[in-house]
């Protein structure tokens, strides 16, 4: 019974947080737009019972995801959100690791204050933070204000309104979701091994490969995630901070739902990614999995 | 002791007050309104006003077709005003308590009857043009003294765009004005509906897209107003505030705003009750204080917008009523235009394009 207990309450939690939502989306894909509140045909209407029901049924339809196919548009949207998402997490994860390992060696009372430091920016809204970029970066931005003034260049950057600029903002917001994790498995780490490994001949750089890396493997896999999947759906920051020819899938979708009023395609899109986004989390799940069974042996 | 007695009553107090305070929630354009007249509502009302902003019409729109938006006054667009009183997102003004709405100017609700017939839904909020934005010095530094300012031409010429690319431009995030602005460029009727027509404005603004920075629909007023772009196509208010702004900071920047040559759209936002308003008496109460003429006229003589209030026009400033870029003259009026919504399949032609304009794919 108590075994049956712990599984059920993360199994309520997906459905009520995942699946509910998910066929809600779902069933709307299946919709016809229309000019009404909603604005998709048809809605389910309980009140005429089962005849109701099975007309409601009949009216569905997979138009809208081999309408998908149809336009280009929609798989290079896709494609350059994934490769926004993977050029980002890899980027955060050179700079995380680093900043990471710095926090994992220092002394143990400086420990709290470096985590405070990076969890700090979270006090402020997000969206605060990114407008604040928009001040940094642009033509007449800090950045550019400055290092006109050094001299180093005499034009001033265009890098606001650019695809720089949205990775700028996407290593800039999800960098404590890859530091955070290495550090709690770095921080784990035996310092005996290390010590073993140099003792049997290993240089410092050998051990941290041949030790420190492969250790910290599960940091790096739920960092990068935890970079990677917010990333892909990315809105906020590419509509503030990128530029007109920044083609993300999070932009596609604010088309659909809000140009065109096109609420059946725009789920249509919304379904396609989570399809897409359920490899990697599944491949995460199973990974973590294999790992909780090996440390339990 | 005493002060957590005094205390506990505040508190109490605080909570019955809130109970007893009736609310009011707007949802208005930002950058809209003199936001002392807010202050002013709720003096006079003693109801609580809850104001939001937005900054594009598709927004709200999905808002209103989505139902249950929670707010009491909205601010559509003409032609989105009329989709979505089709849609059945708008409640019928009780005109019998609007004791205001003799203010009203008939040349506007002449043409604001279009989208809302006998304006029976709506009230005109303000209405302006779409033209283009300038700072003049930048402006003049890349094309010279002779630029075509009054002009299209300025931005839908790719020679011109190339020399102004460098200083930056922007372009509103609005397909259903800057087309129309591109049919007027090459002399086809703005309000065309025809996808062949339409089509053709595919190369003229395919060829000037490298050159813009943002189509964005408000970064722009603050771009100008710092001089981080030269030139923007917007709203004619927005323009003006930038103009303003500008000033004020006292920062070099002098923005000028032109109504184009070849014509410019005419827009009217309308205040409007949702059908599921929670406190539609409420709505009605501000409708009414915004009809009262020294309150529009210090709308407008905040936002730089003209308005649809006859009664509020001996109070306006000298450099809002006499401001032809704010008031056109009759002559300029000849010019405007105005547009009425594309059908759903026009649209996502429409909107299509314009993904093809920005994105190149």
């Amino acid at each position: 019974m108590r075994r049956f207990s712990l599984i059920a309450v993360p199994y309520f939690w997906l459905l009520v947080l995942f699946l509910v939502p998910f066929i809600i989306v779902f069933k709307i894909s299946l919709s016809d737009t229309a000019l009404a509140i909603p604005p998709y045909t048809p809605t389910l209407d309980v009140s005429t019972g089962w005849e109701g029901i099975r007309n409601f049924f009949a009216q569905l339809d997979w138009e809208n995801f081999t309408f998908l196919t149809t336009d280009d548009l929609y798989w290079k949207a896709y494609l350059s959100s994934f490769r926004i998402a993977a050029i980002s997490t890899l980027l955060t994860l050179l700079i995380g690791y680093p900043i990471a390992y710095a926090m994992a060696q220092s002394p143990d009372e400086w420990r709290p204050t470096l985590m405070m430091l990076v969890i700090l920016p979270f006090w402020t809204s997000f969206l605060i933070r990114v407008y604040s970029w928009m001040g940094i970066l642009s033509n007449e931005g800090f950045l550019n204000q400055f290092l006109l003034w050094t001299g180093l260049i005499s034009e001033p950057l265009q890098i606001l309104n650019t695809n720089k600029a949205v990775y700028i903002g996407i290593i800039y917001t999800y960098l404590p979701f890859m530091i955070l994790p290495i550090y709690s498995a770095l921080e784990k780490l035996d310092a005996s091994l290390l010590e073993a490994a140099e003792d049997l001949g290993c240089s410092r750089i050998t051990a941290f490969w041949l030790v420190t890396i492969p250790l910290s493997k599960q940091g790096i896999i739920a960092g990068s995630f935890l970079v990677f999947i917010p990333a892909l759906g990315e809105f906020v920051i590419p509509s503030l901070l990128g530029g007109s020819k920044t083609l993300m899938i999070g932009k596609v979708l604010w088309e659909e739902f809000f140009s065109n009023r096109d609420w059946p395609v725009a789920s249509a899109v919304a379904v396609i990614l989570l399809l897409i986004l359920i490899i990697p989390i599944v491949l995460f799940q199973r990974n973590e999995q294999k790992q909780r069974e090996a440390e339990g042996q | 002791m005493k002060f957590r007695l005094l205390s506990a009553a505040a508190t109490l107090a605080l909570v019955a007050g809130m109970a007893q305070a009736e609310e009011v929630r707007v949802y208005n354009w930002s950058d809209y309104i003199d936001e002392g007249l807010l202050a002013k509502f709720e003096e006079e009302t003693g109801l609580k006003l809850i104001y939001d902003v937005f900054d594009s019409n598709e927004v709200l729109e999905t808002k209103m077709l989505a139902g249950g938006s929670g707010y009491d006054v909205v601010v559509p667009s003409g032609t989105f005003l009329q989709r979505q009183i089709t849609a059945g997102a708008f409640q019928k003004l009780d005109m019998s308590k609007l004791s205001n709405h003799g203010n009203m100017w008939d040349a506007i609700e002449a043409r604001t009857a279009k989208y809302d017939p006998d304006n029976a839904h709506s009230i005109n909020y303000m209405w302006g043009t779409t033209g283009i934005g300038i700072n003049v010095g930048k402006v003049k530094e890349a094309l010279g003294d002779d630029a075509p300012i009054g002009s299209l031409a300025l931005v839908f010429d790719p020679a011109n765009m190339e020399k102004l690319a460098a200083c930056g431009v922007h372009i509103l995030d609005a397909p259903a004005e800057i087309i129309p602005a591109a049919l007027a460029y090459i002399g086809e009727d703005p309000d065309s509906h025809d996808p062949e027509v339409i089509a053709k404005v595919e190369p003229i603004l395919t060829a000037i897209a490298p050159h813009v920075q943002k189509f964005h629909s408000s970064e722009y007023i603050n771009a100008l107003a710092n001089g981080d772009i030269c030139v923007a196509i917007g709203w004619s208010g927005d323009i003006l505030q930038a103009r303003d702004r500008a000033a004020e900071a006292e920062n070099g920047v002098e923005i000028a705003y032109n109504a184009p040559s070849e014509g410019a759209l005419m827009w009217f936002d309308q205040m409007a009750i949702p059908v599921d308003a929670p406190n539609p008496e409420a709505a009605h109460k501000f409708l009414n204080f915004i009809m009262e003429a020294g309150n529009m006229a210090a709308a407008s003589n905040y936002v730089y917008y003209a308005n649809g209030n006859l009664a509020s026009q001996p109070m306006l400033a000298e450099d809002v009523i006499g401001d032809p870029a704010i008031y056109p003259n009759e002559e300029t009026l000849k010019n405007l235009y105005t547009t009425t919504p594309y059908p759903v399949k026009v649209q996502r032609t429409v909107t299509r394009l314009w993904t093809k304009i920005k994105s190149g794919i």
